[in-house]
């Protein structure tokens, strides 16, 4: 199975071992990650407003070196923008006109785009994942942990059920976690107001911090490194038991047996293999 | 009967740019229940809305609610008229910083410790969305 992997800007910083945790199972599963040449950050953010042509050159850029190969990323937000980028050029021709000739590239639309999840869920499969499993997380208590940007909006996305998605909760119970089911799953995080609204993103993540407890997680995955980074850094002091939160592929590699580590958004790492 | 009050170049070039049309809404309110940050709004979501059938442009200018809205996209998920109010709001935002007020935060505005500690995912998505 081969793909080209577009990582993004995080994935090469704060984010790194969501990457290499990724790339090590993927190593071991037969999927072929090969890095895109000279990419560029993807925005962070889809532009609302159509007339945002500045913000799709890189993201239709992005699309475009994958040539029509299946394009994976594993940050949420990176394959949020070059989705909803590749629909905006698969249906408004004169955005991609504009676009594709700035950038003097050929594209209108091709190639699937995909989150390493679905590949896990879709082109993998989840009981072929399941022979893979070495060091199955007995008895560990997590919680599957959506936000915003992998699920919404969901015509665009097509990743999941919007209101009740299910792929990470199948990936904990291919993984032998304990798969606890929290109602604040799909909500969102706060986003980027941790960087001028701080107070309000610790009241969402309190939220979402408080009804993963209350279900009895132990432990939440993400696939968003500003998720990870809200929910570590912005929960308020409530003298309870903190809740860990991990990228999704740091407990697959766990798992699988493979070694890493994990990098918390305070910069804390922990060997994800000794846990 | 509240009358709008007359010609709007935010909403028509909302209606453009968004492929939004306020007037579709029928104010049940769904998106204002549906949104997570709704306690640090002045406006609620489909407040906005309103204001926005009614023309009053200068008064939505004002708001603090466009610049709270998180663009989670739960409004439009919910919406039972399949409005999409993330891109309004998004429309009210940069109708704020292309012409009126500039840039709303900036690199200077951070502190050290959130310099060295934000990721970059966070730095980007928040230049982008506070700043031209
Ligand atoms: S949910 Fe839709 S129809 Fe209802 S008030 Fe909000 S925008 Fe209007
Ligand atoms: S997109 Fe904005 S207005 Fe809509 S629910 Fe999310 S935060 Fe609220």
């Amino acid at each position: 199975m081969r793909y080209r992997y577009f990582p993004g800007c995080t994935l090469k910083g704060q984010a790194k071992s969501m990457e290499d945790t990724a790339m090590a199972a993927a190593a071991a599963l037969g999927i072929e990650l090969i890095e895109l040449d000279e990419w560029q950050c993807c925005g962070a953010v889809y532009p609302l407003y159509e007339d945002e042509l500045i913000s799709l050159l890189s993201p239709v850029r992005t699309l475009a070196a994958a040539a029509g190969e299946p394009l994976v990323s594993l940050c949420s937000a990176c394959h949020h923008v070059l989705k909803r980028a590749q629909e905006l050029m698969q249906r408004n021709q004169d955005a991609r006109h504009k676009v594709t000739d700035f950038l003097e590239v050929e594209y209108s639309g091709e190639g699937r785009v995909l989150h390493f999840l679905e590949v896990l869920r879709d082109d993998l499969g989840f009981d072929k994942l399941t022979e893979m499993i070495k060091k199955p997380l007995e008895g560990r208590k997590v919680a599957a942990y959506y936000g915003c940007l992998l699920l919404r909006p969901s015509k665009v996305m097509q990743f999941d059920d919007p209101e009740n998605p299910t792929i990470m909760e199948d990936l904990l119970k291919t993984l032998g976690a304990e798969v606890v089911k929290s109602p604040y799953r799909t909500e969102c995080c706060g986003a980027y107001l941790s960087v001028t609204e701080e107070g309000v993103a610790s009241d969402t993540v309190a939220r979402i911090i408080d009804s993963a407890r209350q279900a009895g997680a132990e432990a939440l995955i993400t696939a968003c490194p500003l998720c990870r980074y809200n929910l570590e850094n912005c929960s308020r002091e409530d003298g309870k038991e903190p809740i860990k939160v991990y990228y999704f592929s740091e407990l697959l590699a766990e798992a699988m047996g493979l070694p890493g580590e994990s990098t918390g958004a305070d910069g804390s790492k922990e060997e994800v293999a000794q846990r | 009967m509240i009358i709008a009050t007359g010609k709007s170049s935010l909403i028509d070039e909302m209606k453009v740019q968004s492929g939004q049309n306020p007037a579709e809404c029928y104010q049940c309110a769904k998106c204002s229940a549906a949104c997570p940050v709704t306690a640090a709004m002045d406006l609620l979501p489909h407040q906005v809305i309103r204001y926005l059938q009614l023309g009053l442009e200068e008064d939505l200018l004002k708001s603090k609610t466009p610049w709270i809205c998180a663009s989670c996209f739960t409004c439009a998920a919910r919406c039972p008229r399949d409005l999409d109010l993330a891109r309004m709001m998004e429309g009210i935002r940069l109708s704020m910083l292309r012409r009126r007020e500039g840039n709303k935060f900036g690199p200077a505005d951070l502190t050290p410790e959130q310099l060295e500690k934000l990721p970059q995912q966070a730095l980007v998505s928040g230049f982008r969305k506070y700043n031209k």
